[in-house]
Protein backbone atom coordinates (compact mmCIF):
# COMPACT_ATOMS: atom_id res chain seq x y z
CA UNK A 1 0.00 0.00 0.00
CA UNK A 2 3.03 2.10 0.82
CA UNK A 3 4.50 1.82 -2.39
CA UNK A 4 1.31 2.50 -4.07
CA UNK A 5 0.68 6.08 -2.82
CA UNK A 6 4.40 6.48 -3.26
CA UNK A 7 4.19 5.89 -7.21
CA UNK A 8 0.93 8.37 -7.04
CA UNK A 9 2.54 11.33 -4.75
CA UNK A 10 6.12 10.53 -6.66
CA UNK A 11 4.19 10.51 -10.01
CA UNK A 12 2.17 13.52 -9.79
CA UNK A 13 5.73 15.24 -8.28
CA UNK A 14 8.02 14.21 -11.05
CA UNK A 15 4.65 15.30 -13.87
CA UNK A 16 5.16 18.83 -12.06
CA UNK A 17 8.85 18.91 -12.24
CA UNK A 18 8.73 18.15 -16.06
CA UNK A 19 6.43 20.81 -16.29
CA UNK A 20 9.06 23.48 -14.58
CA UNK A 21 11.64 22.75 -16.75
CA UNK A 22 10.22 22.46 -19.87
CA UNK A 23 8.33 26.01 -18.57
CA UNK A 24 11.49 27.70 -18.28
CA UNK A 25 12.81 26.14 -21.78
CA UNK A 26 9.82 27.71 -23.30
CA UNK A 27 10.23 31.63 -22.08
CA UNK A 28 14.28 31.29 -22.72
CA UNK A 29 15.73 32.56 -26.09
CA UNK A 30 15.89 30.23 -29.14
CA UNK A 31 19.11 28.11 -29.86
CA UNK A 32 18.62 27.46 -33.28
CA UNK A 33 19.83 29.12 -36.22
CA UNK A 34 17.91 30.13 -38.80
CA UNK A 35 19.73 28.28 -41.72
CA UNK A 36 18.95 29.94 -44.61
CA UNK A 37 18.39 33.41 -43.09
CA UNK A 38 21.35 32.75 -40.87
CA UNK A 39 24.67 30.95 -41.50
CA UNK A 40 27.74 29.99 -38.87
CA UNK A 41 30.89 31.75 -38.98
CA UNK A 42 32.98 28.26 -39.27
CA UNK A 43 35.79 27.55 -36.82
CA UNK A 44 39.45 28.59 -37.92
CA UNK A 45 40.41 24.97 -39.05
CA UNK A 46 37.37 24.31 -40.56
CA UNK A 47 38.07 22.70 -44.18
CA UNK A 48 36.26 23.99 -47.61
CA UNK A 49 37.40 23.59 -50.63
CA UNK A 50 40.95 25.35 -51.81
CA UNK A 51 41.14 29.14 -52.40
CA UNK A 52 43.32 31.36 -53.94
CA UNK A 53 44.59 33.82 -50.82
CA UNK A 54 44.98 37.34 -51.85
CA UNK A 55 48.10 39.05 -50.87
CA UNK A 56 47.55 41.34 -48.16
CA UNK A 57 49.56 44.64 -50.11
CA UNK A 58 48.53 43.90 -53.63
CA UNK A 59 45.04 41.94 -53.42
CA UNK A 60 46.47 39.64 -56.22
CA UNK A 61 47.54 36.23 -55.61
CA UNK A 62 51.14 35.06 -54.12
CA UNK A 63 51.39 32.37 -56.72
CA UNK A 64 54.20 31.67 -58.47
CA UNK A 65 53.36 29.19 -60.53
CA UNK A 66 55.50 26.61 -59.32
CA UNK A 67 52.89 23.43 -59.69
CA UNK A 68 53.88 22.09 -56.48
CA UNK A 69 50.13 21.56 -55.74
CA UNK A 70 49.30 20.24 -58.66
CA UNK A 71 52.12 17.14 -58.41
CA UNK A 72 51.12 16.56 -54.51
CA UNK A 73 47.46 16.36 -55.07
CA UNK A 74 46.65 12.92 -55.03
CA UNK A 75 43.54 12.79 -57.04
CA UNK A 76 44.73 15.01 -59.83
CA UNK A 77 42.16 17.61 -59.10
CA UNK A 78 44.20 20.49 -59.57
CA UNK A 79 45.36 21.84 -63.16
CA UNK A 80 47.28 24.89 -62.88
CA UNK A 81 49.15 26.88 -66.11
CA UNK A 82 51.31 30.20 -66.18
CA UNK A 83 52.79 32.34 -68.86
CA UNK A 84 56.21 34.59 -68.64
CA UNK A 85 54.64 38.04 -69.97
CA UNK A 86 57.51 40.23 -72.12
CA UNK A 87 60.04 41.72 -69.49
CA UNK A 88 58.74 40.13 -66.65
CA UNK A 89 61.05 38.07 -64.46
CA UNK A 90 58.10 35.92 -62.99
CA UNK A 91 55.54 33.71 -64.00
CA UNK A 92 51.90 34.98 -64.06
CA UNK A 93 49.20 32.50 -62.90
CA UNK A 94 46.26 32.13 -65.68
CA UNK A 95 44.46 29.00 -64.67
CA UNK A 96 44.24 27.86 -61.95
CA UNK A 97 40.77 25.07 -62.15
CA UNK A 98 40.19 22.95 -59.28
CA UNK A 99 37.75 19.85 -59.86
CA UNK A 100 35.98 19.54 -56.50
CA UNK A 101 34.43 16.54 -57.50
CA UNK A 102 37.59 14.09 -56.76
CA UNK A 103 38.82 16.32 -54.04
CA UNK A 104 38.99 14.29 -50.59
CA UNK A 105 40.25 17.58 -48.42
CA UNK A 106 43.79 16.37 -47.71
CA UNK A 107 45.31 19.52 -47.75
CA UNK A 108 48.61 18.30 -49.38
CA UNK A 109 48.18 20.88 -51.83
CA UNK A 110 47.96 23.76 -48.88
CA UNK A 111 50.82 22.00 -47.20
CA UNK A 112 53.47 22.29 -50.44
CA UNK A 113 52.50 25.29 -51.37
CA UNK A 114 55.46 27.45 -50.25
CA UNK A 115 54.74 30.97 -50.93
CA UNK A 116 51.13 30.42 -48.96
CA UNK A 117 48.69 31.14 -51.64
CA UNK A 118 46.19 28.85 -51.66
CA UNK A 119 44.12 28.10 -48.33
CA UNK A 120 40.89 26.29 -47.47
CA UNK A 121 37.83 28.33 -47.81
CA UNK A 122 35.19 28.47 -45.41
CA UNK A 123 32.64 27.86 -47.70
CA UNK A 124 29.90 24.91 -46.73
CA UNK A 125 26.60 25.34 -49.25
CA UNK A 126 27.71 23.97 -51.82
CA UNK A 127 24.53 22.65 -53.62
CA UNK A 128 24.52 22.50 -57.36
CA UNK A 129 22.73 21.50 -60.05
CA UNK A 130 25.61 19.50 -61.76
CA UNK A 131 28.88 18.00 -61.44
CA UNK A 132 30.04 21.11 -63.36
CA UNK A 133 29.16 23.21 -61.03
CA UNK A 134 32.01 21.59 -58.53
CA UNK A 135 34.79 22.77 -61.36
CA UNK A 136 35.82 25.83 -59.85
CA UNK A 137 38.05 28.26 -61.59
CA UNK A 138 39.86 29.73 -58.66
CA UNK A 139 41.60 32.55 -60.42
CA UNK A 140 37.78 33.65 -61.06
CA UNK A 141 36.86 33.51 -57.55
CA UNK A 142 39.66 35.62 -56.30
CA UNK A 143 39.03 38.37 -58.87
CA UNK A 144 35.15 38.37 -57.98
CA UNK A 145 36.04 38.44 -54.38
CA UNK A 146 38.49 41.20 -54.85
CA UNK A 147 35.90 43.39 -56.59
CA UNK B 1 -33.48 37.03 -30.28
CA UNK B 2 -36.56 34.35 -30.07
CA UNK B 3 -35.33 30.96 -28.53
CA UNK B 4 -36.51 28.95 -31.94
CA UNK B 5 -35.88 31.49 -34.71
CA UNK B 6 -34.31 30.09 -37.91
CA UNK B 7 -31.82 33.30 -38.00
CA UNK B 8 -31.09 31.79 -34.50
CA UNK B 9 -29.99 28.52 -36.14
CA UNK B 10 -27.88 29.97 -38.87
CA UNK B 11 -26.10 32.06 -36.52
CA UNK B 12 -25.38 29.05 -34.40
CA UNK B 13 -23.81 27.06 -37.48
CA UNK B 14 -21.95 29.84 -38.55
CA UNK B 15 -21.05 30.64 -35.52
CA UNK B 16 -19.96 27.14 -34.18
CA UNK B 17 -18.89 25.54 -37.34
CA UNK B 18 -17.01 28.48 -39.03
CA UNK B 19 -15.95 30.19 -36.06
CA UNK B 20 -14.93 27.65 -33.11
CA UNK B 21 -14.77 24.66 -35.15
CA UNK B 22 -12.67 25.67 -38.33
CA UNK B 23 -10.69 28.29 -36.66
CA UNK B 24 -9.68 26.46 -33.78
CA UNK B 25 -8.87 23.46 -35.96
CA UNK B 26 -6.75 25.65 -38.22
CA UNK B 27 -5.08 27.69 -35.34
CA UNK B 28 -4.67 25.09 -32.83
CA UNK B 29 -2.04 23.17 -34.53
CA UNK B 30 -0.46 26.43 -35.26
CA UNK B 31 -0.60 27.00 -31.59
CA UNK B 32 0.93 23.27 -31.51
CA UNK B 33 3.71 24.13 -33.72
CA UNK B 34 4.86 26.75 -32.63
CA UNK B 35 4.50 25.84 -28.67
CA UNK B 36 6.38 22.61 -29.03
CA UNK B 37 8.73 24.32 -30.68
CA UNK B 38 9.67 26.80 -28.23
CA UNK B 39 9.08 24.19 -25.34
CA UNK B 40 11.93 22.50 -27.59
CA UNK B 41 13.66 25.71 -28.09
CA UNK B 42 13.40 26.11 -31.79
CA UNK B 43 10.90 28.86 -33.39
CA UNK B 44 8.43 26.56 -35.12
CA UNK B 45 6.53 27.87 -38.44
CA UNK B 46 7.73 31.49 -39.37
CA UNK B 47 8.06 31.68 -42.87
CA UNK B 48 4.03 31.60 -44.71
CA UNK B 49 3.30 35.32 -43.04
CA UNK B 50 4.12 36.96 -40.10
CA UNK B 51 5.25 34.35 -37.63
CA UNK B 52 4.05 31.93 -39.87
CA UNK B 53 0.30 32.57 -38.94
CA UNK B 54 -0.96 31.48 -42.78
CA UNK B 55 0.62 28.40 -42.35
CA UNK B 56 -2.88 26.50 -41.58
CA UNK B 57 -4.30 28.30 -45.03
CA UNK B 58 -0.76 26.17 -46.74
CA UNK B 59 -2.04 23.23 -44.49
CA UNK B 60 -5.60 23.34 -45.97
CA UNK B 61 -4.97 24.08 -49.73
CA UNK B 62 -2.56 21.20 -49.39
CA UNK B 63 -5.43 18.70 -47.78
CA UNK B 64 -7.87 20.08 -50.04
CA UNK B 65 -6.05 19.26 -53.22
CA UNK B 66 -5.23 15.66 -52.42
CA UNK B 67 -7.17 12.89 -53.71
CA UNK B 68 -9.62 11.20 -51.73
CA UNK B 69 -8.42 7.84 -52.24
CA UNK B 70 -10.21 4.60 -50.40
CA UNK B 71 -7.96 1.74 -50.44
CA UNK B 72 -9.30 -1.47 -51.52
CA UNK B 73 -11.26 -3.92 -49.18
CA UNK B 74 -12.02 -0.59 -47.10
CA UNK B 75 -15.95 -0.25 -46.76
CA UNK B 76 -17.22 2.50 -48.76
CA UNK B 77 -19.92 3.38 -45.95
CA UNK B 78 -17.90 2.78 -42.88
CA UNK B 79 -14.75 4.76 -43.87
CA UNK B 80 -16.48 7.79 -45.10
CA UNK B 81 -18.95 7.84 -42.30
CA UNK B 82 -15.89 7.73 -39.75
CA UNK B 83 -14.73 11.52 -39.82
CA UNK B 84 -18.47 12.86 -39.35
CA UNK B 85 -18.74 10.80 -36.34
CA UNK B 86 -16.04 12.52 -34.82
CA UNK B 87 -16.56 16.09 -35.89
CA UNK B 88 -20.34 15.92 -36.26
CA UNK B 89 -20.83 15.32 -31.94
CA UNK B 90 -18.04 17.77 -31.54
CA UNK B 91 -20.04 20.54 -33.47
CA UNK B 92 -23.54 19.09 -31.69
CA UNK B 93 -21.56 19.84 -28.07
CA UNK B 94 -21.04 23.24 -28.71
CA UNK B 95 -24.76 23.97 -28.42
CA UNK B 96 -24.76 24.24 -24.34
CA UNK B 97 -21.34 25.68 -24.33
CA UNK B 98 -21.94 29.34 -22.61
CA UNK B 99 -19.57 31.40 -23.64
CA UNK B 100 -20.75 34.27 -21.92
CA UNK B 101 -24.12 34.39 -19.81
CA UNK B 102 -26.11 35.38 -23.35
CA UNK B 103 -23.89 34.12 -25.94
CA UNK B 104 -25.08 30.62 -25.44
CA UNK B 105 -26.71 28.65 -28.57
CA UNK B 106 -29.23 27.04 -26.56
CA UNK B 107 -29.43 27.42 -22.69
CA UNK B 108 -30.80 23.11 -22.41
CA UNK B 109 -31.38 22.29 -18.37
CA UNK B 110 -29.39 18.50 -18.99
CA UNK B 111 -26.38 20.72 -20.88
CA UNK B 112 -23.42 18.58 -18.99
CA UNK B 113 -25.31 15.11 -19.58
CA UNK B 114 -26.15 15.83 -23.42
CA UNK B 115 -22.47 16.84 -24.02
CA UNK B 116 -21.33 13.03 -22.40
CA UNK B 117 -23.77 11.38 -24.64
CA UNK B 118 -22.38 12.89 -27.25
CA UNK B 119 -18.81 12.48 -26.13
CA UNK B 120 -19.24 8.38 -26.53
CA UNK B 121 -20.36 9.08 -30.05
CA UNK B 122 -16.34 10.30 -30.76
CA UNK B 123 -15.25 7.22 -30.12
CA UNK B 124 -17.34 4.90 -32.35
CA UNK B 125 -16.47 7.16 -35.20
CA UNK B 126 -12.82 5.90 -34.44
CA UNK B 127 -13.97 2.77 -33.77
CA UNK B 128 -15.90 2.87 -37.66
CA UNK B 129 -13.01 4.33 -38.88
CA UNK B 130 -10.53 1.88 -37.84
CA UNK B 131 -12.58 -0.87 -38.55
CA UNK B 132 -13.88 0.38 -41.85
CA UNK B 133 -10.09 1.18 -43.72
CA UNK B 134 -9.29 -2.38 -43.32
CA UNK B 135 -5.73 -1.65 -41.52
CA UNK B 136 -3.94 -4.07 -39.35
CA UNK B 137 -2.75 -0.45 -37.27
CA UNK B 138 -5.98 1.25 -37.47
CA UNK B 139 -7.91 -1.71 -35.90
CA UNK B 140 -5.55 -2.31 -32.97
CA UNK B 141 -5.92 1.98 -32.68
CA UNK B 142 -9.60 1.31 -32.86
CA UNK B 143 -9.52 -1.19 -30.38
CA UNK B 144 -7.26 0.84 -27.49
CA UNK B 145 -9.69 4.11 -28.39
CA UNK B 146 -12.49 1.95 -27.25
CA UNK B 147 -10.32 0.67 -24.07
CA UNK B 148 -9.19 3.84 -22.92
CA UNK B 149 -12.78 5.80 -23.66
CA UNK B 150 -14.38 3.42 -21.87
CA UNK B 151 -11.59 3.43 -18.97
CA UNK B 152 -11.96 7.49 -19.04
CA UNK B 153 -15.37 8.00 -19.26
CA UNK B 154 -16.19 6.59 -15.29
CA UNK B 155 -13.99 8.84 -13.68
CA UNK B 156 -14.78 11.92 -15.75
CA UNK B 157 -18.66 11.34 -14.73
CA UNK B 158 -18.09 10.31 -11.31
CA UNK B 159 -16.33 13.99 -11.49
CA UNK B 160 -19.45 14.92 -13.31
CA UNK B 161 -21.86 13.47 -10.92
CA UNK B 162 -19.78 15.50 -7.86
CA UNK B 163 -20.18 18.92 -9.41
CA UNK B 164 -23.95 18.48 -10.31
CA UNK B 165 -24.47 17.05 -6.41
CA UNK B 166 -22.05 20.33 -5.19
CA UNK B 167 -24.20 22.99 -7.73
CA UNK B 168 -27.50 21.07 -7.74
CA UNK B 169 -28.10 21.79 -11.55
CA UNK B 170 -26.45 19.80 -14.87
CA UNK B 171 -27.65 23.37 -16.50
CA UNK B 172 -24.04 24.80 -17.40
CA UNK B 173 -24.81 28.41 -17.48
CA UNK B 174 -26.45 28.00 -13.67
CA UNK B 175 -23.47 26.26 -12.80
CA UNK B 176 -21.49 29.26 -13.98
CA UNK B 177 -23.69 31.81 -12.29
CA UNK B 178 -23.33 30.00 -8.83
CA UNK B 179 -19.45 30.61 -9.08
CA UNK B 180 -20.34 34.43 -8.92
CA UNK B 181 -17.58 37.18 -7.63
CA UNK B 182 -14.48 36.78 -6.28
CA UNK B 183 -12.00 33.33 -7.06
CA UNK B 184 -12.31 32.04 -3.96
CA UNK B 185 -16.14 31.45 -5.40
CA UNK B 186 -15.03 29.27 -8.68
CA UNK B 187 -15.88 25.91 -7.98
CA UNK B 188 -12.30 24.77 -7.64
CA UNK B 189 -11.74 27.02 -4.75
CA UNK B 190 -14.81 26.95 -3.09
CA UNK B 191 -13.78 25.08 0.20
CA UNK B 192 -16.96 25.48 1.74
CA UNK B 193 -19.56 25.43 -0.54
CA UNK B 194 -18.70 22.34 -2.99
CA UNK B 195 -16.14 20.83 -0.60
CA UNK B 196 -12.54 20.91 -0.25
CA UNK B 197 -11.95 17.98 -2.77
CA UNK B 198 -12.87 20.00 -5.81
CA UNK B 199 -9.22 21.34 -6.88
CA UNK B 200 -8.35 17.87 -7.14
CA UNK B 201 -11.47 16.44 -8.82
CA UNK B 202 -10.42 19.47 -11.20
CA UNK B 203 -7.02 17.80 -12.13
CA UNK B 204 -8.19 14.89 -12.43
CA UNK B 205 -10.87 15.81 -14.84
CA UNK B 206 -8.60 17.64 -16.78
CA UNK B 207 -6.39 14.59 -16.68
CA UNK B 208 -9.36 12.52 -17.68
CA UNK B 209 -10.35 14.74 -21.01
CA UNK B 210 -7.16 14.11 -21.90
CA UNK B 211 -7.41 10.93 -22.37
CA UNK B 212 -10.65 11.30 -23.86
CA UNK B 213 -9.17 13.65 -26.40
CA UNK B 214 -6.62 10.97 -27.00
CA UNK B 215 -4.02 13.65 -26.77
CA UNK B 216 -0.38 12.50 -25.44
CA UNK B 217 0.57 11.38 -22.67
CA UNK B 218 -2.54 9.27 -23.73
CA UNK B 219 -2.52 9.08 -27.25
CA UNK B 220 -2.30 5.72 -27.65
CA UNK B 221 -5.42 5.61 -30.90
CA UNK B 222 -2.76 7.60 -32.40
CA UNK B 223 0.78 6.45 -31.51
CA UNK B 224 3.01 7.63 -34.57
CA UNK B 225 6.14 5.88 -33.56
CA UNK B 226 3.57 1.80 -32.92
CA UNK B 227 0.64 2.56 -35.56
CA UNK B 228 1.18 5.20 -38.24
CA UNK B 229 -1.08 7.19 -37.61
CA UNK B 230 -4.01 4.58 -35.62
CA UNK B 231 -7.36 5.04 -37.26
CA UNK B 232 -6.77 7.71 -39.49
CA UNK B 233 -3.38 5.65 -41.01
CA UNK B 234 -5.65 5.25 -44.55
CA UNK B 235 -6.97 8.93 -44.74
CA UNK B 236 -6.48 10.96 -47.49
CA UNK B 237 -6.65 14.72 -47.50
CA UNK B 238 -9.54 15.96 -45.87
CA UNK B 239 -10.78 12.99 -44.71
CA UNK B 240 -7.94 13.03 -42.12
CA UNK B 241 -8.50 16.47 -42.08
CA UNK B 242 -12.24 16.38 -40.93
CA UNK B 243 -10.71 13.79 -38.23
CA UNK B 244 -8.43 16.30 -36.93
CA UNK B 245 -11.28 19.11 -37.04
CA UNK B 246 -13.02 16.58 -34.90
CA UNK B 247 -10.27 16.01 -32.35
CA UNK B 248 -9.26 19.73 -32.17
CA UNK B 249 -12.91 20.28 -31.58
CA UNK B 250 -13.03 17.89 -28.78
CA UNK B 251 -10.62 19.16 -26.76
CA UNK B 252 -11.94 22.77 -27.21
CA UNK B 253 -14.49 21.45 -25.26
CA UNK B 254 -12.69 19.64 -22.87
CA UNK B 255 -11.50 22.49 -21.75
CA UNK B 256 -14.10 25.02 -22.01
CA UNK B 257 -16.00 22.28 -19.80
CA UNK B 258 -13.31 22.21 -17.07
CA UNK B 259 -13.18 25.81 -17.59
CA UNK B 260 -16.93 26.07 -16.88
CA UNK B 261 -17.03 23.31 -14.08
CA UNK B 262 -14.55 24.47 -11.61
CA UNK B 263 -12.82 27.55 -13.22
CA UNK B 264 -16.09 29.87 -12.84
CA UNK B 265 -16.91 30.33 -17.30
CA UNK B 266 -17.22 33.90 -17.98
CA UNK B 267 -16.99 34.63 -14.47
CA UNK B 268 -14.13 37.48 -13.68
CA UNK B 269 -11.40 36.73 -11.11
CA UNK B 270 -12.53 39.71 -9.12
CA UNK B 271 -15.83 41.05 -8.07
CA UNK B 272 -15.60 44.50 -9.23
CA UNK B 273 -14.30 43.79 -13.01
CA UNK B 274 -17.53 43.09 -15.34
CA UNK B 275 -18.23 39.44 -16.07
CA UNK B 276 -18.11 38.37 -19.79
CA UNK B 277 -16.81 36.08 -22.86
CA UNK B 278 -13.60 37.44 -22.47
CA UNK B 279 -12.56 36.09 -19.06
CA UNK B 280 -13.99 32.63 -20.66
CA UNK B 281 -11.22 32.84 -23.66
CA UNK B 282 -8.85 33.26 -21.38
CA UNK B 283 -9.32 30.70 -19.24
CA UNK B 284 -9.78 28.84 -21.89
CA UNK B 285 -6.78 29.57 -24.17
CA UNK B 286 -4.67 28.85 -20.08
CA UNK B 287 -6.08 25.63 -20.50
CA UNK B 288 -5.55 24.95 -24.29
CA UNK B 289 -2.08 26.18 -23.82
CA UNK B 290 -1.56 23.47 -21.09
CA UNK B 291 -2.91 20.64 -23.12
CA UNK B 292 -0.52 21.16 -25.90
CA UNK B 293 2.38 22.20 -23.31
CA UNK B 294 1.82 18.91 -21.41
CA UNK B 295 1.82 16.92 -24.82
CA UNK B 296 5.58 18.34 -26.09
CA UNK B 297 6.25 17.17 -21.66
CA UNK B 298 5.41 13.75 -21.66
CA UNK B 299 6.09 11.06 -23.05
CA UNK B 300 3.82 8.15 -24.24
CA UNK B 301 2.07 6.21 -21.31
CA UNK B 302 1.64 2.24 -22.36
CA UNK B 303 -1.37 0.76 -22.53
CA UNK B 304 -1.33 -1.00 -19.02
CA UNK B 305 0.07 2.47 -17.85
CA UNK B 306 -2.61 4.32 -18.61
CA UNK B 307 -5.74 1.31 -17.93
CA UNK B 308 -3.67 0.93 -14.57
CA UNK B 309 -4.12 5.12 -13.69
CA UNK B 310 -7.69 4.68 -14.71
CA UNK B 311 -8.85 1.82 -12.47
CA UNK B 312 -6.16 1.75 -9.56
CA UNK B 313 -5.60 5.89 -9.18
CA UNK B 314 -8.60 8.03 -11.03
CA UNK B 315 -11.59 5.95 -9.81
CA UNK B 316 -10.57 5.14 -6.31
CA UNK B 317 -10.11 8.61 -5.92
CA UNK B 318 -12.82 10.09 -7.82
CA UNK B 319 -15.36 7.74 -5.70
CA UNK B 320 -13.57 8.95 -2.49
CA UNK B 321 -14.10 12.33 -3.55
CA UNK B 322 -17.68 11.65 -4.05
CA UNK B 323 -18.49 10.25 -1.43
CA UNK B 324 -16.63 13.34 0.75
CA UNK B 325 -18.07 15.94 -1.15
CA UNK B 326 -21.43 14.21 -0.03
CA UNK B 327 -20.45 13.89 3.72
CA UNK B 328 -19.18 17.69 3.56
CA UNK B 329 -22.77 19.02 1.80
CA UNK B 330 -24.63 17.11 4.17
CA UNK B 331 -23.05 18.49 7.95
CA UNK B 332 -22.20 21.88 6.02
CA UNK B 333 -25.35 22.46 4.06
CA UNK B 334 -26.50 26.46 4.65
CA UNK B 335 -23.28 27.60 5.21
Amino acid sequence: MSRYWKDVIGGFKSLLVGLKITGKYTIEPVVTLQYPHEHLTMTPRYRGHIELVPDPETGETSCIVCGMCQKACPSNCISVDGEKPEGAKKKVLTKYVLDFTTCSLCGSCVESCKPGAIDFSKEYNLAGPSREAYVFDLLKRLKERSR
Amino acid sequence: MEEYSVLRLILYLAGIIGVVVAFHAAYLVWAERKIAAHVQRRIGPKEVGPFGLLQPLADGAKLMSKQLFRPAGADAVLFWIAPFMVLVPAVMSMVTIPFSENLVARDINIGILMIFAFASVNVLGLLLGGWGSANKYAVISAARAVSQNVAYEIPMLIIVITVAMATNTLNLNDIVRQQDGWIWNWNAFNWLKVGPFMFANMIMFFICSLAETNRAPFDMAEAESELIAGAYTEYPGMGFGVFFMGEYANIVIGCALTTILFLGGWQSPVAFLPDGVWWFVIKLYALLYTVIWVRWVYPRTTLYGLLNLSWKVLIPFTLFNLIMTGLWLKVFKGF
